[in-house]
């Protein structure tokens, strides 16, 4: 058996638990704890007039009822803005609970407790709330022209607008650039609305003990509901726990925080001295979490005769629904990322950030990039034909070179640090896609037709992760590290890491993510960050604590460190392994104890051993234990890179939309474990599926989501989902010693370009929108 | 209030009595009321499979059903798909291919994907593809799924 598992396929440490049904998802914990439900705004936008709770208070179980007027003012305060910008000039939250105004259906607006959720959900059927509806903003146009204003205080419904420029190297600015270049196209490009959709909703579950709180929330980042909780309820941060148990996906919904629920289930229990657990169901998910996607994009580009950009101009109305508690992180991910594997002239991009009547919008796998890589991926479609060129050809002219890394697009980036991609090998990636494929072999007929989609994804995004590894005087090995997991195999993962720092046979290692009692410090499971971030951090902290062990396992076997090494949990000489000390006996001796409570620590004694009488027991500089802490704080993301490209067939009569074949090239720089790696590019392959060709959010001209139910909301199933064929390429990341980039978004994000690529060489009609349904593909024929 | 009623449920082969209100949900009464959580709540509308377990060994979703309307009847949980000696070929079968990733989805597909090889032990591409497409999976994109069945039927044949 080997302990250097880096790079190897482990079959997950998760598995055993998940699939014998003892997972503890949020709902699965709180058995007996009150239920809390919400009435939530029927209306898209409407003032409030009154709150009638009269005939619910006879509901059999009732336990309490809450309107935003009950509400202490710390915990009525609208909901924290969580990453403002400067072009943010107009960002709004929610309050917790409605206050005076309802801006989306779904905003809850009373909140219930009772002995269960079935009499909690009769008790809010029960309250009767008087609105006075109000004229909805539905659709960014509308938002745009601003005749209705969604929030009154927010002229012509702008939150944020923001203009970027990169001159061309002579100095040329992109619209000058446009003007004098030899070819120039002019286009529009419609994305819609979709939404992370993970199988389990939120959830949220409080106990109250008099002193401590303890809250478990399906979260992507329990430190930071932690401090968002105590600074509403004001309470001593030592005081508070926040655990995400396991969690049935996020996808980027489960990032935002606090959520109202997250403040106000841990507030009424605290009031009512009573243990509260409140479980999301679908319908709520819908209509009250959070949605992505929806852009308008404008585009100009001017080009060379050989397809090369020159200048390209790029005009983007963002839809941000009613609120902006994530910022615009979105549509600047959006206006970074859309730059690709690519080299341009000139590059402006704005974008103009509205306010509508709809659900919140905040990052949803990709988080930006899909629009993105569509806008560009589709201009460089555009430009092919123009020109007659292969569309590869045109690509390749593009992009940036091997020997140009590290390579600055001279923006900055969403982590607020400039845009330098650190390293790739676009030109290969393009080679090994097209042969996966067969590229150059594949003959064009009609309904039957070929795409390619390009991406560049920033991963690894700091501040910062940190790993705590601690060795117990049983030989055990024990990993946490603050940021959660929802799927992503991080109990594998950091497993094989530490078991190949440490030497240790990973049966010995446990991992906990997610747990503030085992991890306080962290920022949380997004932008493809976990493995890139935390994997490091680990890997760091296990170094500090292998220097530790060979250090005292020196000391014993009379050896210099420097000869010694670690190998299947013994710490030995070089070539000697008969000369060798257990870790257990180390993490021991680590630990001078008074107190012998075991055979182990009997050897450890202060009385039992030879230490020297002219020392303290613990050294200068020394702790007691076997442990180390660390974190990794990167100067700058990682870009990991993709090419996909698929073969779809279109039906001559009914326009149905099949994809035959579906190939990914994909460098994440090292792979920790390609099974793990394989798994993540399927998932997002198929969430790029549903959005290419199946999810919308379809709302009316009122406001009223008119798919928010599994049934309408149209997500793959098996059926359809094609194959998916992978090749890895790494080109390792020179900014972290493991020389990683994250992989977890990448497989959503060229997607549906790529099959609008597919779907116009089979068809040879222009796609300029996703999703696009068989209907409307029948529509476009004309 | 509405009323209560006391059924008998065999769950894995245990009589379970139980008193419920006559709209409590099968997957509710499972949760919450016999603490079998394994069993998971999607969607509450019949569409995503989450909730799948085997009633009388035929796949149904537990949120569609009310508990007082199986009073009797023997239904299989995530929780009882397993046998004396560990895990079963279909649970294993998931393992070795990694076709679960969150776990939330999994139970349903297992229970399914167990009734599935009852009836059909060497069911075709087709055939696999067509027997989970009731379940919904938002991780995974099936493909690990979908190998996972053939996997199963293999070690079934092994084993048998």
């Amino acid at each position: 058996m080997t302990t250097r598992l880096f790079g190897e396929p482990v079959q997950r440490r998760e598995d055993p638990r998940l699939l014998a049904g003892l997972g503890r998802y949020l709902d699965d914990l709180g058995s007996g704890a009150l239920a809390a439900a919400f009435v939530r705004s029927p209306h898209a936008h409407a003032r409030i007039r009154d709150i009638d709770v009269t005939a619910a208070l006879d509901v059999d179980g009732l336990v309490a009822i809450y309107t935003w007027e009950d509400l202490p003012e710390r915990v009525g305060r609208p909901l924290p803005l969580l990453i403002p910008h400067p072009a943010l000039t107009h960002g709004r939250t929610a309050y917790p609970l409605a206050r005076d105004v309802v801006r989306h259906v779904g905003e809850p607006v009373v909140m219930v407790v009772a002995t269960d959720r079935y009499l909690a959900e009769d008790a809010c059927a029960l309250i009767e709330v008087d609105y006075e509806p109000l004229k909805p903003v539905v659709g960014l146009e509308e938002a745009a022209h601003g005749a209705a204003l969604v929030h009154e205080d927010v002229p012509g419904n702008v939150g944020a607008h923001l203009v970027q420029e990169v001159p061309s190297t002579t100095g040329r600015g992109a619209a000058e650039a446009i003007e004098a270049a030899p070819h120039t196209l002019a286009f529009r490009l419609d994305i819609e609305r979709s939404a992370s959709m993970p199988l389990e909703g939120r959830g949220v579950y409080a106990r109250w003990d008099g002193t401590d709180l303890r809250v478990y929330s399906s979260t992507q980042t329990s430190t930071s509901v932690r401090m968002a909780i105590a600074a509403a309820l004001g309470l001593p941060l030592p005081h508070v726990e926040v655990i995400a148990p396991d969690v049935g996906g996020g996808f980027g919904v489960k990032i935002v925080h606090p959520w109202p629920e997250e403040v106000l289930v841990p507030w009424a229990a605290m009031l009512l001295g009573r243990e509260i657990k409140w479980t999301e169901d679908r319908r709520e998910h819908f209509i009250s979490s959070a949605h992505e996607r929806g852009q308008v994009q404008h585009v100009r580009v001017g080009f060379d005769d050989d397809g090369r950009v020159l200048g390209l101009d790029v005009s983007i109305l963002h839809d941000h629904g009613a609120y902006t508690p994530y910022g615009i992180i979105v549509p600047i991910v959006t206006s970074t990322q859309l730059l690709g594997p690519y080299r341009i002239g000139a590059y402006r991009v704005e974008f103009t950030a509205v306010y509508t009547n709809t659900v919140q919008v905040t990052p949803y796998r990709g988080a930006g990039r899909p629009q993105g890589v569509f806008c560009m991926e589709r201009t460089m479609d555009k430009i092919a034909r123009h020109l007659g060129k292969d569309r590869t050809e045109v690509r390749e002219v593009n992009f940036i070179r091997p020997d140009e890394f590290p390579y600055d697009q001279g923006m900055i980036f969403q982590d607020g640090r400039p845009l330098i991609y650190d390293s790739g090998d676009y030109p290969r990636m393009l080679r090994m896609v097209k042969e996966l494929i067969g590229w150059d072999d594949f003959r064009p007929e009609p309904g039957r037709g070929i795409g390619i989609g390009c991406y560049v994804e920033g991963t690894g995004v700091g501040p910062y992760e940190g790993g705590h590894v601690q060795i117990t005087s049983d030989g055990r090995v024990h990993v946490s590290t603050g940021l959660t997991s929802q799927g992503q195999g991080h109990e594998t993962v950091f497993a094989q890491i530490a078991a190949t720092e440490l030497g240790v046979p990973i049966e010995r290692i446990s991992v906990v993510t997610g747990d503030t009692r085992r991890f306080g410090y962290a920022v949380g499971t997004f932008a493809s960050r976990a493995a890139v971030m935390s994997g490091n951090a680990i890997a760091l902290a296990c170094a500090k604590v292998r220097e530790k062990a060979l250090r005292i396992a020196a000391g014993a076997l009379e050896a210099d460190p420097a000869d010694l090494t670690i190998s299947e949990g013994l710490v030995h000489v070089v070539g000697a392994p008969s000369a060798s000390i257990p870790l257990s006996t180390v993490a021991v001796l680590a630990n001078p104890l008074r107190y012998a409570f075991d055979e182990e620590t009997a050897r450890a004694t202060q009385f039992s051993g030879a230490a020297a009488t002219d020392r303290p027991p613990v050294v200068e500089g020394e702790e007691p234990g076997l442990e180390g802490r660390d974190y990794y704080s990167p100067i700058r993301s990682t870009f990991a890179a993709g090419m996909h490209a698929a073969i779809v067939e279109t039906d001559p009569l009914t326009a149905e939309i099949k994809v035959v074949r579906y190939a990914v090239v994909h460098d994440c720089g090292r792979l920790i474990n390609p099974m793990i790696v394989e798994g993540q590019i399927h998932g997002g392959v198929a969430q790029g599926i549903g959005g290419a060709l199946y999810e919308r959010m379809v709302y009316d001209a009122d406001g009223q989501l008119l798919n928010a139910s599994f049934m309408d909301f149209l997500m793959p199933y098996a059926t359809e989902v094609p194959h998916i064929e992978t090749g890895h390429l790494e080109t390792p990341s020179p900014l972290n010693p493991l020389g990683i980039k994250g992989a977890g978004e990448a497989g959503v994000i060229p997607v549906s370009a790529v099959i609008a690529s597919a779907i116009e060489d089979a068809e040879g009609i222009e796609i300029d929108r996703m999703p696009i349904s068989p209907s409307e593909l029948f529509d476009l024929r004309g | 209030m509405t009323a209560e009623h006391e059924i008998t449920l065999v769950v894995n082969g245990t009589a379970r009595r139980v008193r419920v209100p006559g709209r409590l949900l099968l997957s509710d009464c499972l949760r919450h009321e016999l603490g079998l959580t394994g069993t998971h709540v999607g969607c509450e509308h019949g569409v995503c499979g989450c909730c799948t377990v085997l009633l009388d060994g035929r796949p149904v979703r537990s949120c569609l059903t009310f508990a007082v309307t199986v009073d009797g009847r023997e239904i299989t949980t995530v929780e009882g798909l397993a046998g004396p000696d560990g895990l079963s070929p279909v649970q294993r079968a998931f393992a070795e291919c990694h076709a679960l990733q969150c776990g939330f989805c999994t139970p349903g597909f297992l229970c399914t994907v167990t009734a599935l090889l009852k009836e059909n032990p060497a069911p075709t591409d087709e055939q696999v593809l067509e027997g989970i497409s009731g379940n919904l999976c938002r991780c995974t994109g099936y493909q690990n799924i979908a190998k996972a069945v053939h996997r199963a039927a293999e070690l079934l044949a092994e084993e048998s």
